[in-house]
């Protein structure tokens, strides 16, 4: 049976956004030294541009001065007039939509990698935004395999109204790269050293895609978003119970109904309602309590892609 | 360095202070809950006061808002004129001082137990001035004693020469309590759970020292601050390189002179320059980049802590 190509043209332009939330630390240093010395992240016939994409939230070390930026790319936003009342981020997300996009424009960057780290013990993850991208599921496979025996997931935030406009949505390819544990404010080596390596293998993946390589057909194992979920809360809509030491840590693993879910302050276990199995992520992040969502609920599914080659070929 | 004389009296005025730092949950959250439901405060000979300490960073979910609150309980912050201008944190310090004080004023609080939580893996710290602190030591030795399955490492701040500057030294005595690794403005259960039952712990033992309960001497094991290691930094301030991964979560762990400490962005090792072996803490603690500490060396010390004299029973009226 022949495989049925999909022929890509080759990729041209690449960013790697660090810093988009100004305390995620690890995408803030690795894009400071690439921009010093980018060695690391060249490849021969492909332009490859870090930057920092939240300089007054870095500066600052907060994850944002006046809204998240990673959730002001819609159109709407992206559209406002120019004005000093406008929002910080919504000011400096139309200047990056100039440099990088313009948003569903042929003109715009190929690929975007946004670099983030989370509190939460995720690991390795790649965030994928759409179901039917072969390219990128064929990237991610690529940067699974490599990786392999570290353990590298991929999350699905495909979903009708849980969506969001994301910095790196204004790229032909968005790539969310999360890696975690680590503390906003915090630098860790090794979490540096396997965001490092995510980016090595992302990278030599598009070199020998533009050099010719045929990837035949794949299939990769990817956690998709259904819910998320608050924490109990009182009137005052204080928090009333946290996240269960029998969850606490436990991203990506099975959570079946009736396993503990929260611990109320006064001791009492709040069980998992429901009658299916999930794969809770984002357990106990610290920057998602003001958004409201303790953990969220994703279904197991596997993606296939095609086989690709570069057009050029 | 001077040491605190033994109490000599039951210990009725105690505080409990948290969110002395607006991201340090496990403290906030105990306090929010105390002030609501004083009951687990509640001793037959006292009651401890909750205390929230900094509540306008705590409603931002931020260490400070101007200053760090737990480096502004000097007396030239204290007796300095208020003034509308005046840094948030430095009319705050003044306020508590009133409450909780005055500062070396015999009105002042008799204890003051302040929750704390570090990004650092430095399990449950019991943090002293110095070990001359004989009620505060016995204290500590009744925590390792009731938690044999917690660390319990006490570790001795004050350096020599220099003014106590954290909220507990407004009363006439107090500690820290600092349990970590937590991610700053994150709640877990389990350092909930654990900073809960110190206190506990704490305030059962201010109720046995109420009740005449004798001390006898004991041997300790602590570790006294011998100085502090910055980051490896660009010339412009930022940084070059982060704590190794040989290095990193080994707080209390004895690092020799050779041993890695840093990894440079560029990939080389930078190795400890130290002249003899330390035990490092609060080994890549988030707030501490800006005070330039990338960990604080430390000594491990044995010493002998005398008995803790019990108070005195009132005299028996005579028939």
């Amino acid at each position: 049976m022949t495989s049925h190509h999909v022929a890509e043209e080759p990729i041209k332009k690449v960013a790697i956004f660090g810093g988009t939330h100004g305390n995620e630390l690890t995408g803030v240093f690795l894009v400071k030294h690439w921009l010093e010395n980018g060695t690391e992240i060249q490849r021969t016939g492909l332009e490859v541009k870090p930057i920092i994409t939240n300089p007054r939230a870095v500066k600052k070390c907060t994850r944002y001065i006046d809204c998240d930026l990673n959730r002001v790319f819609d159109l709407e936003n992206l559209g406002k007039k120019i004005s000093e009342d406008l929002p910080y981020e919504v000011r400096r997300a139309q200047e990056i939509n100039l440099l990088f996009g313009p948003k569903n424009s042929e003109d715009s960057y190929d690929i975007i990698f946004d670099l983030h780290n989370t509190t939460s013990n995720m690991g390795c993850t790649l965030i994928l935004e759409d179901s039917r991208n072969d390219f990128l599921i064929q990237m991610f496979h690529y940067i699974k395999t490599s990786l392999a025996p570290l353990p590298c997931y991929v999350y699905l935030i495909e979903h009708p109204s849980l969506k969001y406009a994301t910095t790196r949505s204004i790229a032909k390819y968005p790539v969310g790269i999360e890696v975690g544990p680590q503390p906003h404010g915090v630098l860790r080596a090794d979490i540096l050293n396997q965001m490092r390596k995510m980016i090595k293998h992302a990278l030599d993946f598009i070199h020998d895609f533009n050099e010719g390589k045929e990837f035949p057909p794949c299939a990769i194992e990817v956690y998709k978003i259904m819910e998320k979920v608050d924490y109990p809360r009182n009137e005052s809509g204080e928090i009333a119970a946290i996240i269960h030491p029998n969850l606490q840590d436990q991203d990506w693993k099975p959570l079946h109904p009736g396993d503990p879910v929260f611990l109320t302050l006064d001791g009492k276990t709040i069980p998992l309602g429901g009658d299916c199995t999930v794969y809770p992520v984002f357990v106990n992040e610290a920057a998602y309590y003001e958004k409201k969502e303790a953990f969220a609920k994703t279904t197991k599914l596997t993606l296939n892609a095609k086989s690709i080659r570069s057009s050029s070929h | 360095m001077c040491s605190l004389p033994v109490p000599r009296e039951p210990l009725c005025r105690v505080a409990v202070t948290g969110g002395t730092h607006g991201n340090e949950m496990s403290g906030i959250y105990l306090a929010r809950h105390w002030l609501q439901a004083p009951e687990d405060l509640q001793r037959p000979s006292f009651s401890a006061t909750p205390v929230l300490a900094n509540p306008a960073a705590a409603a931002a979910c931020r260490r400070y808002v101007d200053r760090d609150l737990n480096r502004t309980f000097t007396s030239a912050f204290l007796t300095a004129r208020a003034s509308p201008d005046d840094p948030y944190e430095v009319t705050r310090a003044q306020e508590l001082n009133q409450l909780l004080g005055p500062k070396a004023s015999g009105q002042a609080f008799d204890f003051i137990l302040d929750l704390h939580n570090t990004t650092a893996n430095m399990g449950t710290c019991l943090i002293v001035d110095n070990a001359h602190n004989v009620f505060a030591m016995h204290l500590c030795h009744h925590l390792q004693l009731q938690h044999p399955e917690l660390s319990c490492r006490v570790f001795l701040y004050q350096q020599q020469g220099e003014e106590s500057y954290a909220v507990h030294s407004v009363a006439k005595n107090g500690i820290g309590l600092e349990l970590g690794p937590q991610p700053q403005g994150v709640l877990r259960a389990d350092l909930f759970s654990q900073m809960r039952a110190l206190v506990a712990a704490a305030l059962d033992f201010i109720e046995l020292f109420n009740q005449g309960t004798d001390f006898p001497a004991f041997e300790a094991e602590a570790y006294r601050i011998a100085g502090t290691v910055d980051f490896p930094r660009a010339k412009d301030g930022d940084l070059a390189g982060t704590v190794h991964p040989q290095l990193q979560d080994r707080d209390f762990e004895p690092l020799q002179p050779g041993a890695p400490v840093f990894q440079m962005f560029s990939g080389e090792d930078v190795l400890y320059e130290g002249e003899s072996t330390v035990s490092p803490v609060f080994i890549n603690e988030a707030a501490y980049y800006e005070k330039g500490i990338a960990f604080i060396q430390t000594e491990k010390l044995t010493f002998s802590v005398p008995a803790l004299p019990s108070l005195t029973p009132a005299p028996t009226p005579l028939p």
